[in-house]
């Protein structure tokens, strides 16, 4: 792994000494984190790894407090959370931190994944790196979903539904796939039982699995860095890279200030506007699922929306499923579109700046339309945005060839602000 | 070399920058389309301005005042809890938040045979509900947390006579409403003119007109919707007033904790060059 593992390891006596005779605990530490040398020159976009994993613990544990009060099942569940709310002594704070967490980690996992498309850091030797985490963000949609399901509210009811019924329009085999899904002929109490059982069991497992392959991917190629340099290639004497330090303590101490910042803003979110004005917690989720009674606007969490806005600006149903499908997929294929010799935007050219910045202008663009009800103009800018977001991808074996790109230098630039 | 690309680098550092000015932009583009649609609707809509926008109407209640809330309490005792329950609240978190004594609890909010930790239920029965008015009465312990505070507040204002209606009356916030105007007594009865300008999103209302009087002027009715409005926002959550209160220490601590990791990080890093 990198760093340089050769560099003494404590001398050990009394417990210590005889633990670390059965248990590696000094090789681990000096082989991951005080013998393990990240480059330098993190900046702003660094933290949000460290926080995702903050988040993930978080969920975890108040998860496992709220599962002690809730109570699966389509006659309990609602009352269950409620009871939560009102009479497990600061039980709204677990059901706040969960439910803000669930939007915190959105938050921080999107901007983590665009860090690494404004570093390449997808881009050889890390394209394992990229695919694990890909398959953690799915993980995640499910986790998130299944989660949003279980206060049984009605607009987690009719999400459900809808989401559901997506999986309907795969050929022959949907809709025998669909009652698989739900375990009824509708949403039901089969429905929120088996998600319930996947979403605190099931599906944190796997998480953790990935998450766990994430790093040792993470450790094993090393961090990429905003200029897009391996620091491998540049070593001294002892055979540490030249640009690196070890991570603990010097990013240790930096990520605990990166998480002082977050927990004051998500707090903030928590304590002051837990529901943030119908987007994190929706007005229709107080009231309980209602098979009779559609919401008068139906429309996924915030962090699906851009997706969601992708399914609607097509006509077909079974095609914008489709398309909505390959808009995930074409995140997986990353690492291979990019033709471009250089990682970093920094010394990339016009076309790619250009480029990126038309995705997320239609990557925001789409989560803001698909939180909306569709109107004409709103469905004609959600194909607009809908083709930029895919031309972005397709073209992209094309531009990122012949974009104009600077001289990488070969050393990291002294700036870790 | 080196030095050379030095120069260069905080081009290329603008890179990152460039992509956040186009997540706003992005941000900004919509946002900016939203009002022009809006503003489209309305003027097509037309004649907005002789409107009584009873939807813009605001509660203007404060979950902080314990008074307004002590008020609300007894309104929804004497008025509402005939018919609708708060399945939710015991009456003895109901003394607790709203600074009640168990006595005056017992004696003015209570039914004689409820215990304190009874919940908050109407004796109102659920089939006569259906046969009278077609639904039994909602739960309205989550009623602002569905619909919002301004809701309950527009909703208790806009009744008015309509004999087509078998309770001959309807509500603007709630159409076809299937709960009588049982404020009337202290309402007085109110009668809508409509514009005859049909707009897109249906009857627009021109004025009230009062046919009867009440036993509150209509400065009292107000006071009394909100602090009504105000109570069912509690009603809602009641934790909400322990809530902002120790959110103010939780991020006042987390601020002390961040300039303290700060100045730590800040010490590590004095020797990374």
């Amino acid at each position: 792994m990198a760093g340089n593992n050769d560099s003494p390891l404590p001398v050990r006596t009394g417990f210590l000494g005889w633990l670390n005779k059965r248990l590696p605990v000094d090789v681990f530490v000096r082989n991951q984190l005080t013998g393990y040398y990240a480059p330098k020159n993190f900046n702003f976009w660094y933290f949000f790894g460290s926080l995702a994993l903050l988040v993930l613990v978080m969920q975890l544990l108040t998860g496992v407090f709220l599962t002690m009060h809730y109570k699966v099942g389509e006659l309990t569940a609602f009352d269950s959370v409620e009871y939560i709310m009102r009479e497990v002594p600061y039980g709204w704070l677990l059901r706040y931190l969960h439910s803000t967490g669930a939007s915190a980690f959105f938050i921080v996992v999107y901007l983590h994944m665009f860090r690494a498309m404004l570093y390449g850091s997808y881009k050889s030797p890390r394209e394992l790196l990229w695919l694990f985490g890909m398959v953690i963000y799915l993980a995640l949609m499910a986790e998130a979903f299944m989660g949003y399901v279980l206060p049984w509210g009605n607009m987690s009811f009719w999400g459900a539904q809808v989401i559901v019924n997506l999986f309907g329009t795969i050929p022959v085999i949907g809709p025998g796939l669909v009652e698989w899904i739900r375990g009824d002929y509708g949403i039901a109490d089969a429905t929120l039982n088996r998600f319930f059982s996947l979403h605190v069991v099931a599906v944190p497992l796997v998480l953790l699995l990935l998450v766990t392959l994430h790093l040792v991917a993470l450790h094993e190629s090393g961090s990429n860095n905003p200029d897009g340099v391996e620091i491998k290639e540049k070593k001294d004497a002892k055979g540490n890279p030249l640009d690196g330090i070890p991570f603990h303590p010097y990013y240790t101490v930096k990520d605990i200030v990166g998480v002082g910042v977050f927990l004051t803003l998500f707090c903030a979110v928590v304590f002051f506007m837990p529901t943030f004005g119908g987007i994190f917690l929706e007005k229709p989720n107080f009231e309980i699922a209602n098979p009779m009674s559609t919401p008068e606007h139906i429309a996924p969490v915030w962090y699906f929306t851009p997706f969601y806005a992708i399914l609607r600006a097509v006509p077909d149903q079974q095609m914008g499923a489709l398309l909505m499908a390959l808009s995930l997929v074409c995140f997986f294929l990353l690492p291979w579109l990019d033709r471009s010799p250089v990682k970093s935007t920094r010394y990339r050219g016009w076309i790619w700046k250009s480029a990126l910045t038309i995705f997320v202008i239609s990557f925001i663009g789409l989560g803001y339309l698909g939180l909306e009800p569709p109107s004409g103009l709103y469905t004609m800018l959600a194909r607009i945005f809908s083709v930029t977001y895919f031309a972005f991808f397709v073209l992209m074996p094309w531009y990122s060839k012949i974009d104009p790109v600077k001289p990488v230098p070969e050393r990291v630039t002294n700036d870790h602000g | 070399m080196v030095e050379s690309l030095m120069h260069r680098n905080p081009l290329g550092r603008t890179a990152g920058r460039l992509a956040m000015v186009g997540a706003s932009l992005a941000l900004g583009v919509v946002l900016l389309c939203s009002p022009a649609v809006r503003a489209a609707e309305t003027a097509a809509a037309g004649e907005a301005e002789h409107a009584v926008e009873w939807k813009s109407w605001k509660a203007g209640n404060s979950i902080a005042d314990t008074a307004s809330l002590q008020r609300g309490a007894a309104n929804f005792t004497n008025y509402c809890l005939g018919c609708h329950s708060l399945k939710y609240l015991r009456y003895e978190r109901l003394g607790k938040d709203l600074n009640i004594s168990p006595e005056l609890l017992r004696k003015n909010l209570m039914p004689a045979a409820a215990k304190p930790t009874d919940y908050i239920l109407s004796s109102f029965p659920k089939a006569d509900g259906e046969a009278w008015f077609g639904r039994s009465p909602p739960d309205l312990s989550l009623i602002t947390r569905s619909k919002g505070t301004d809701y309950v507040y527009q909703f208790l204002k806009t009744f008015y006579v309509d004999d087509s209606r078998p309770t001959h009356s309807n509500n603007l916030a709630l159409e076809g409403a299937a709960m009588p105007a049982v404020l009337s007594d202290l309402e007085g009865v109110k009668r809508a003119v409509f514009s005859s300008a049909t707009g897109g999103e249906g009857k627009m209302l021109e004025r009230f007109e009062q046919v009867a009087p009440g036993q509150l002027t209509a400065a009292q009715y107000d006071a009394f919707v909100r602090d009504t409005a105000n109570f069912l926002q509690y009603v809602g959550e009641p934790t909400q007033v322990e809530r902002e209160g120790l959110g103010i220490w939780v991020v006042l601590f987390l601020l002390v904790f961040t300039w303290f990791a700060w100045l730590l990080k800040r010490e590590y890093w004095k020797d990374v060059h």
